[in-house]
């Protein structure tokens, strides 16, 4: 027996040393989509290769663009910050699940207002960006803010023009609690905007937010926070004014029911809970259902599979929210929907 | 002798074969740009057709621009593309001529090479220079001179009261307008200084002889004397104008809208296509933005045709 014990673990010692030998030998994974996760997948991706030799070359092209590659099976998984509907997947054959969460913030740029300062409601921001609030003393501002001396100067709105996840979040949060928001402008990756200038990126809207005085714009809340610049307190759900920081994005993100979730079908925008910050969202990666190659569909899953497990410490850094082991568990149960040729799933658990 | 004849029938006819052989292979080069062009309208057509089978010609005169709702026309980017170049050509076209007269009538010979120089670098920097330098320095300069006096002086006018209406943002169709000004303001100027050149010195000396100023001389002699080449250069300038992308998209405001203020954001045709191409989602999307390129091409088409018809207008009328 103990002979025979021994033998089996060293056949799978080889086993396991001849899958690490051949992911060493194909040693790279690809994969296009959302600028809002690049700086942590491009940390994860350092860290893994280090630790295994896999190299995962990530395109940060946009979530249009990786859907549209993953579509066309240019690249091994696309992301997305917009997640797609159960019956979108279901049509293109693809599996979804979330990998981080993280927040968007209202920045803005008037003379003699320091970050914090400035409060608003969804509702003054939604009529802000209608086009209905159009200068920084309008009663509506004020009534809010009765400390602050607020300029009578016209506000600048700044949003995005390229198409983009962070939009569509900020979007779905404005419908949420606007319903003129939803009737006249809708949620998309790009809208027709009432009023306003766009700038292209997260860098476009950070430019033209800081040039142009009296601007309001709204960013990813890394980079709001790299770059200094003047972020707003916005009323949640609880009628409290809360900061953005990675302790109000968890908890709203401690909301979500990522279970009762279709295809993890979940937008965390305007959540309950006293500290929650109401523009919250998670970003998606989506695969094919039917694999197609296998081996690298397993290297993909094992990347994120070490991320789930050892990334939450870079994910924090970045001031991102990781995902809850309970729902990581979720995810690789939902892994079992890849399937190779055969009809096998081709997740079979961790090697790690 | 006879030795020496079929040595050079030999000579003759290898000869001949290398010569039909440069001839075949220039040919085949210039049919490439022709293949070419072709391909490239083939693939406009064909990436435009769903869009255009959908909206039919009233994708040209609709303003809407609608993911959510999958309504998309071009009027408001063709209206940009048409204002910011019209501006650029409005304040370009005058003050490149006034630098080639310069150049070419009373400026110090010591001073005409290192000028000249400078101009041909203007043309030299990259496009998305003039658009950071648009952005970070041209835009709030203009926030807090040239838009306000604007403003106060025009903006109370009856009908040109509404160009110059709405508060100073710094960018917009004007700030973008001028920065292709600055942009075009080379090449027209070293084309217009080399037609200037080509003068006969002895018709301007005989104008000099008789008493004529320097504008006489510039008006009435050099300029009917170089007409289709100023033509060229101010269309060869209105050409860039029209296409240009980075520097515009920077400081337009990309917004699609058409705004009878020309201090409000607007959008130009290849602005729309480098912000939204690589993130468009939908067929009908992704098909409206090729039905832009189409219309650019065609815009660009008829500018050139329309240049080429003037050419030989002029032409026709200085040979008669």
């Amino acid at each position: 027996m103990n002979a025979l014990s021994r033998y089996a673990v060293r056949g799978m010692a080889i086993a396991a040393a001849a899958v690490l030998w051949t992911g060493a030998a194909s040693a790279q994974i690809s994969g296009a989509g959302a600028t809002f996760p690049y700086p942590l997948y491009a940390k994860w991706a350092e860290a893994y290769r280090a630790k295994t030799g896999i190299a995962l070359n990530y395109q940060s092209i946009g979530s249009g663009g990786g859907i549209k590659q993953i579509t066309s099976k240019t690249v091994d998984f696309g992301a997305s910050d917009m997640p797609l509907k159960p019956d979108e997947l279901a049509k293109a054959g693809l599996v979804q699940f979330p990998t981080v969460m993280g927040g968007v913030v209202p920045v803005v740029n008037i003379a003699g207002v320091k970050p914090g300062e400035l409060k608003l409601t969804g509702k003054v921001l939604a009529d802000i960006y209608l086009g209905k609030i159009k200068t920084w003393n309008d009663p509506a501002i004020a009534s809010l803010n009765p400390g602050l001396k607020l300029p009578s100067q016209a506000i600048a709105v700044i949003h995005r023009s390229d198409g983009s996840g962070t939009t569509f979040i900020f979007a779905d949060y404005l419908a949420k609690v606007s319903p003129e928001w939803g009737d006249k402008v809708g949620v998309n990756t790009s809208l027709q905007w009432p009023v306003g200038f766009g700038g292209k990126g997260n860098e476009g809207v950070a430019a033209l937010t800081s040039r142009a005085g009296g601007a309001i714009g709204y960013v990813e809340y890394a980079y709001a926070k790299q770059n200094k610049m003047t972020h707003v307190l916005l009323a949640n759900r609880a009628g409290d004014f809360v900061a953005p920081d990675s302790t109000s994005f968890q908890s709203a993100a401690a909301n979500a029911d990522w279970e009762k979730a279709p295809g993890y079908y979940l937008l965390l925008t305007d959540q309950p809970g006293k500290g929650s910050w109401p523009i919250t969202g998670a970003t998606f990666i989506l695969m094919h259902a039917n694999a197609e190659k296998p081996e690298i569909v397993k290297q993909v899953l094992q990347f994120f599979d070490w991320s789930y497990r050892h990334g939450d410490k870079l994910a924090e850094g970045l001031d991102y929210v990781p995902m809850p082991d309970k729902v990581v568990g979720l995810i690789e149960h939902t892994w079992k929907q890849i399937k190779d040729a055969n009809g096998q799933p081709v997740w079979t658990g961790p090697v790690m | 002798m006879i030795h020496i004849d079929v040595n050079i029938a030999g000579w003759a006819r290898r000869h001949n074969f290398l010569d039909a052989l440069f001839r075949a292979g220039t040919a085949g080069f210039a049919i490439v740009v022709l293949l070419l062009l072709g391909a490239v309208l083939l693939a406009l057509v064909r990436g435009a057709w769903p869009a255009l089978a959908q909206f039919g010609a009233g994708f040209l005169v609709t303003e809407a621009w609608n993911p959510v709702k999958d309504r998309f026309g071009a009027l408001a980017p063709i209206y940009g593309t048409l204002t910011t170049a019209a501006i650029a050509m409005l304040v370009g076209v005058p003050i490149s001529f006034g630098i080639a007269v310069f150049l070419t009538e009373t400026c110090p010979p010591w001073l005409k090479r290192p000028l000249g120089i400078a101009i041909e670098l203007l043309a030299g920097i990259p496009s998305i220079i003039y658009g950071i330098w648009g952005l970070f320095i041209f835009a709030p300069f203009l926030q807090s001179t040239l838009q306000p006096f604007l403003i106060a002086t025009h903006g109370e006018l009856p009908w040109i009261g509404e160009l110059f209406a709405g508060p100073p943002f710094g960018i917009g169709v004007l700030t973008a307008g001028l920065v292709l000004a600055i942009m075009v303001l080379p090449f027209i100027t070293s084309i217009m200084r080399d037609v200037f050149e080509t003068v006969p010195p002895m018709l301007r000396e005989s104008a000099y002889g008789v008493g004529a100023t320097t504008w006489e001389v510039v008006w009435n002699v050099v300029l009917p004397y170089t007409r289709a080449g100023v033509v060229g250069g101010v269309m060869l300038g209105l050409g860039r104008a029209l296409g240009e992308t980075m520097a515009v998209t920077f400081v337009i405001g990309n917004a699609h809208r058409i705004s009878a203020s020309v201090l409000a954001p607007g959008t130009t045709i290849s602005a729309t296509l480098a912000n939204e191409f690589t993130e468009a989602i939908g067929e009908l999307y992704i098909s409206s933005l090729f039905a832009l390129g189409l219309i650019l091409f065609a815009i660009t088409f008829i500018v050139l045709a329309l240049a080429r018809l003037m050419l030989a207008r002029l032409k026709r009328q200085a040979g008669s």
